[in-house]
């Protein structure tokens, strides 16, 4: 019985122990706790996708996990996917192709990306717009993110 | 919209879980994606004094297929019930609506169990159970008992369920080669809960029909399956439809309801092999 | 001396060209510093408890429970902080007969919209506020709620404000020519339309938020802001809060998203400030997503009796209509409710060669969220007003709506001229737009594969829309009603030591890639290579003063001004080096970071020109004055507005078992003077036309009888998101305006402004085979199914 528990964790690769809140959830946790401001909070009921990160390999909503539940896992977030390198190619077709405006869906847009590209996902803009059909852009209205996703793939398939 | 505090707990095995479950006297509950829960504790909508962590219980986990049953742990994911081939070939319907339910996020944390327990009108899952004809393993401080999906979902988040009890496995026959299935869920975006939407099955020439998205439950109306197993025109088995209180809200009242649910059957039907 | 008027004589190097933008890798690395993102030692929470009534007196406060709960540190109601803080009037004079009440921050006495916040709760986290508000207790005795816009005049229905005569706000009416003989012409037909917007908003993804920290030492106020306006926030603040505005400091970084909500004056925001002041910690406060709803500007709701009457050959002899919209309990301060209404009044019809017009316009309170500027602020409704009977009429009388408008459409070599509404006009470019727009859509072959269509059965419909949008405003906007609005803004640009660039300007970034022209303007003009120049925005403190980002005044204003400095500068560096050199300044020019010949010959590298300046004045002449700093402002003085024109279409397929629309493509062809950056103004153009398409399809502020919003979620209240959205081609053409060197006209707001009319009149093309028609937005599917039913 505890309303607060010690966790441990690996964020971006590092290994992190806190002691939180119950209620804290993943998100909260990540830019409040650890400072990782780059995964961002929209909506906190799961729909805007703003808060998409990686835990175990899986997209997850930040805002619908709490930090306790994530005890045990590997977590990455935009920081880690930059400063490991692994959003690379990513930020670059995203650049090239301005499919980011104001930077706040993009955290959870890249994760979402990245989640359609490590499953081997086609360059099929249908598939891709389905794909990203969880995050929520209200600036770019959704083309230039299909595109900079498609050049990647055929980039690579290339 | 920060969650009210409350107790997390984190039982070991089904036994203590039930166990907190009635300790705290329905001030706990039960916690498995979190998909829908959280939600409604961010909202405050919902605020147990105690949360029950259910990942750590392996009762509820594992998917086996024996004497002809497929059995699904409650746990279970809805991206491992997407990869798992057992799944696929006994219940091919579950793999037809699970790319409707929200997107690839929700779909791996969430879980079946949790949604079946949560009955949320516009879910597919309780549409998808009542057709498949499936049977629901519930576990409770009184031992188990099982609980077949056409006794279980009551009303507007209602079930069965008591205050206590857990669903611990689904059991679904076994899809054979005389059954076809169809799916049919009307959006105007991808994801969306439903406006209205149809689980279909067809057995030889009977079939059921579960609705979703368009009254305070997934249901099935039995006159329109009789009236298409009689053979009847789609057109004229829809008239049974009526039968249905349907939901009226900003999205759409209950006529246009009424509408839908019979295009999403007619398309559900329609695509279904022959 | 290379003189302004001959920058464009040549391609330059950086206007004009898609230049990635230098915000995106930090953006994209997770490093953007929104509002949020700032920690600040010993920062306090701000949460809010907020009336559940759309309408209720408040008889009693009790926070004392509140006050125990752990971590709460202070609990302000209206009445407490009354007395730090002034009320606000959100009327301007010239909206003549414009009125509305004083409005306090937190409310005092009486509540008027569900969501209008009554007491602050300030605490150690937002948890452990949001604990306590629920622990304060409020008694409500209920009044009726004003909710029905139509009813709002009834002589029985209760006036919100009982210092007024009735619910109207304000009213206006524009008359030209006489519409009434026109219409009575035997040859004129005239088609009558009830139009219905419904009320919706912007929907941000990053919520309102602020932290305010006040410093009582030096009587200092900061507010991180995250909005579009800095120095319109900067006097409010230091009016209503009594401080000097020169200790005010407002600091906008990163934005994500405004479109005009973050523009406004919201309680929550101006309560967290003056809570800041009496505790003299930082305080931060976050809207949530249902405050969010509850709480940002609403925008859109008008009912509108519209008639176009039109010859048998297609002329258009007029347009006559009434537009009635309501607004909140308050019309917003300070850029007023009542803004949104005369832009309907003025640019309708705006496009076309018409002279007899009659609008009457009226805004009415209501006990709702309140309502304002929200990106293309009334375009939508003018456009699809005017464009909606276009089209209706062009059916009526079996003319190709496209045909109809090249009837129409002002020529593009009749400028300058007005409008019938009095509007200025100038630089537009309707016909060739249209042309060049049914050229990239392939209109005959659509109109072939719509025919085809139809006879299986499947109804794809093509609608356009010819619009003119509001750019870079004069005074004439707000400032001469009294605004603390700027119409003009300033750049600095200063050279430092090593050769590298610092520009600052008044106008602000919320994404649209306001820094990155600002940058390829100063690199472009003054002629450093564009990764050597740094941009400040968004600071009181550090930036010229100016109006910040709106009314799409970014790229003409704010761009021209930098244009100026950097030419300013130019010129005074070039003094510089011709001493330097022994030269003269007609045989020098600055490229890639250097001074060289006109040729492009390197002369001498910029940073060594800087460095003697800087630490070896010793070397140059002691009549030598170098200034290597350079401000200019520049205004709109020619116009009250500078438009834009654009011509869109969309191509829809409507399911017509279920009512659902399928926008499958959709094309713009946008004139908006000199391009600087044809991606960014692409992407505008691309973003605001999928907002657009949320007004026509999707969103609604939905009400019940006691003005409850019943889809204040993220489920309920639909937003496109990508699975449904087309692809968007996009043509430019390029008529410079002539107010500026620059001649850059807006772009953020045109796709907005048009989509909504081109996709009712591609829904309502799908439709015309079975003789049904929609006239209410957003076109949900039952309101299609309706649609067919009654045809």
């Amino acid at each position: 019985m505890s309303r607060t528990i010690d966790i441990t964790l690996t964020v971006n690769g590092e290994s992190v122990a806190a002691t939180v809140p119950s209620r804290i959830n993943l998100v909260d946790f990540l830019r409040n706790t650890l400072q990782l401001t780059g995964s961002h909070v929209g909506c906190e009921h799961g729909v805007c996708g703003a808060c998409t990160l990686t835990v175990n390999g899986e997209t997850v909503r930040g805002c619908l996990m709490l930090a306790v539940q994530a005890d045990g896992a590997d977590v990455q977030t935009v920081e880690g996917l930059a400063d490991s390198g692994r959003s690379a190619a990513l930020q670059a077709a995203f650049t090239r192709r301005n499919a980011l405006q104001c930077g706040f869906c993009t955290p959870g847009m890249l994760a979402s990306a990245i989640g359609y590209i490590d499953a081997g996902g086609a360059p099929d803009r249908k598939a891709i717009r389905e794909h990203i059909s969880g995050n929520y852009c209200r600036c770019t209205g959704y083309q230039s993110i299909v595109d900079a996703i498609c050049d990647l793939i055929e980039e690579a398939r290339a | 919209m920060k969650a009210p505090d409350f107790d997390y707990l984190r039982p070991a095995n089904l036994a203590d879980a039930i166990a907190l479950l009635v300790q705290h006297d329905g001030d706990a509950m039960p916690l498995a994606g979190g998909q829908s829960l959280m939600p409604m504790m961010n909202f405050r909508v919902a605020a147990p004094g105690a949360l029950v962590d259910l990942v750590d219980v392996a009762e509820l986990r594992g998917v086996t297929v024996e004497d002809a049953t497929l059995r699904i742990g409650a746990m279970t994911r809805y991206v491992d019930l997407m990869n798992d081939n057992d799944v696929c070939k006994a219940a091919p319907l579950i793999g037809m609506a699970l790319p409707h339910v929200a997107h690839d996020a929700i779909r791996n944390r969430g879980t079946l169990g949790g949604s079946l327990a949560l009955a949320d009108a516009a879910a597919e899952m309780p549409a998808v159970m009542l057709v498949l004809d499936a049977a629901f393993e519930i576990a409770g401080p009184g031992g188990t008992r099982i609980i077949k999906a056409d006794k279980f979902f009551l009303g507007h988040y209602e079930t069965a369920l008591a205050e206590d009890e857990l669903i611990t496995a689904i059991h679904i026959p076994v899809a054979t080669p005389d059954h076809s299935f169809g799916f049919h869920e009307l959006t105007q975006r991808h994801g969306d809960y439903a406006l209205a939407g149809v689980a279909v099955s067809r057995t030889n020439s009977t079939y059921r029909c579960a609705f979703f998205g368009v009254a305070d439950r997934a249901l099935r109306v039995a006159e329109l399956e009789a009236a298409l197993s009689d053979g009847s025109d789609i057109a004229d088995a829809l008239h049974h439809l009526s039968a249905i209180d349907f939901a009226d809200d900003t999205k759409a009242n209950a006529a246009t309801r009424q509408r839908l649910a019979g295009v999403a059957l007619t398309r559900a039907i329609e695509g279904m092999q022959t | 001396m290379t003189g302004p008027a001959t920058i464009f004589d040549k391609p330059n190097r950086y206007i004009g060209q898609p230049s990635p933008r230098a915000d995106a890798s930090r953006l994209l690395q997770g490093r953007g510093q929104f509002v949020d993102d700032i920690v600040l030692p010993r920062m306090l929470h701000a949460a809010f408890v907020r009336s559940p009534h759309a309408h209720a007196t408040i008889l009693s406060i009790d926070v004392e429970d509140a006050r125990a709960m752990p971590g709460v540190i202070a609990i302000y109601t209206g009445a407490d902080l009354a007395e730090h803080v002034t009320p606000y009037v959100g009327v301007l004079t010239h909206l003549t007969g414009l009125r509305s009440a004083p409005q306090y921050p937190l409310a005092i006495d009486v509540a008027r919209w569900q969501g209008e916040p009554i007491v602050i709760v300030i605490a150690a986290s937002r948890a452990l506020a949001e604990d306590a508000a629920e622990l304060v207790l409020v008694d409500f005795e209920e009044l009726p709620a004003i909710v029905d816009t139509e009813m709002a005049l009834d002589a029985d229905t209760p006036v919100i404000h009982s210092e007024f005569d009735s619910n109207l706000a304000w009213e206006r009416d524009v008359v030209a020519g006489d519409i009434d003989a026109a219409f009575a012409d035997p040859d004129v037909q005239v088609v009558e339309r009830k139009f219905v917007f419904g009320r919706h908003t912007g929907v941000t993804l990053e919520t309102r938020g602020t932290v305010c920290n006040y410093d009582p030492a030096e009587d200092q106020l900061t507010v991180h802001y995250s909005g579009q306006a800095p120095h319109m926030m900067q006097f409010i603040f230091a009016k209503h809060l009594d401080l000097s505005e020169e200790n005010v400091r407002v600091i906008s970084n990163d934005v994500g998203g405004s479109f005009g909500i973050k523009i406004h004056t919201y309680g929550d925001e101006i309560a967290t400030a003056v809570a800041a002041k009496l505790l003299k910690r930082p305080v931060k406060f976050i809207a949530d997503r249902f405050e969010s709803f509850v709480t940002d500007i609403h925008a859109r709701d008008h009912i509108v009796e519209a008639r176009m009457g039109v010859k048998k050959d297609g002329t258009i002899v007029g347009i006559d209509f009434d537009d009635l919209t309501g607004i909140g309990p308050f019309s917003m301060y300070p850029r007023t409710s009542a803004i949104e209404c005369n832009q309907v009044l003025n640019l309708t019809g705006a496009p076309y060669a018409l002279e007899n017009y009659r609008a009457k316009g009226r805004v009415v309170f209501q006990n709702k969220t309140l309502m304002c500027q929200y990106r293309a602020v009334g375009h939508p409704i003018a456009m699809a007003i005017c464009d909606g009977l276009v089209e209706d009429a062009a059916r009526a009388i079996g003319m190709d709506p496209v045909g109809m408008r090249l009837r129409n459409l002002m020529s593009d070599d009749s400028y300058p001229r007005a409008s019938a509404t009095g509007m200025k006009l100038d630089d537009l470019s309707h016909h060739k737009a249209l042309n060049k727009l049914t050229d990239i859509m392939n209109y005959e072959g659509l109109r072939a594969d719509q025919a085809t269509n139809r006879k299986n059965g499947i109804y794809r419909g093509i609608g356009f829309v010819s619009m003119i949008e509001v750019t870079n405003p004069s005074p004439m906007f707000y400032g001469i009603g009294g605004a603390p609005i700027a119409s003009q803004d300033g750049a600095t640009v200063r050279l430092d030591a090593s050769g590298a660039l610092h520009v600052s300007s008044s106008i602000t970034e919320q994404g649209q890639g306001t820094n990155a022209i600002l940058a390829q303007i100063a690199a472009g003009v003054f002629g450093v290579n564009l990764d050597r120049v740094k941009v400040t925005t968004g600071d009181t403190a550090t930036t010229p003063y100016g109006g910040g980002t709106w009314a799409s005044r970014g790229a003409g204003i704010g761009g021209e001004a930098m244009l100026q400095a950097a030419q300013a500068l130019k010129d005074q560096v070039l003094d510089v080096a011709a001493v330097m050199l022994q030269s003269s300044v007609d045989k020098l020019d600055i490229q890639n970071g250097a001074i060289t010949d006109l040729d492009g010959t390197l002369r001498l590298p910029l940073a060594d020109l800087a460095r003697t300046v800087y630490y070896r004045g010793n070397e140059l002449p002691s009549d030598l004055n170098p200034e290597l700093i350079a401000t200019r402002h520049y205004r709109v003085t020619d116009f009250p507005f500078v438009f834009t024109n654009g011509a869109m279409a969309a191509h829809v397929e409507v399911d017509t078992a279920t009512g659902f629309v399928k926008v499958l493509h959709f094309w713009a062809v946008e004139d908006c003077g000199r391009v600087i950056n044809p991606m960014l103004v692409d992407e505008q153009i691309r973003g605001g036309v999928v907002q657009g398409i949320g007004g026509a399809l999707y969103e609604e502020c939905h009400y019940s009888p006691e003005g409850q919003m019943l889809n204040a979620t993220m489920a309920d209240y639909m937003v496109p998101m990508a699975a449904e959205m087309p692809d968007i081609t996009i043509a430019h053409i390029e008529t410079p305006t002539k107010t500026s060197v620059l001649g850059a006209k807006g772009a953020g707001e045109a796709g907005t402004g048009g989509a909504p009319a081109a996709i009712l009149n591609a829904v309502n093309d799908a439709l015309s085979p079975m003789g049904a028609s929609i006239w209410q937005m957003p076109m949900t599917p039952e309101r299609i199914l309706n649609a067919l039913d009654q045809s």
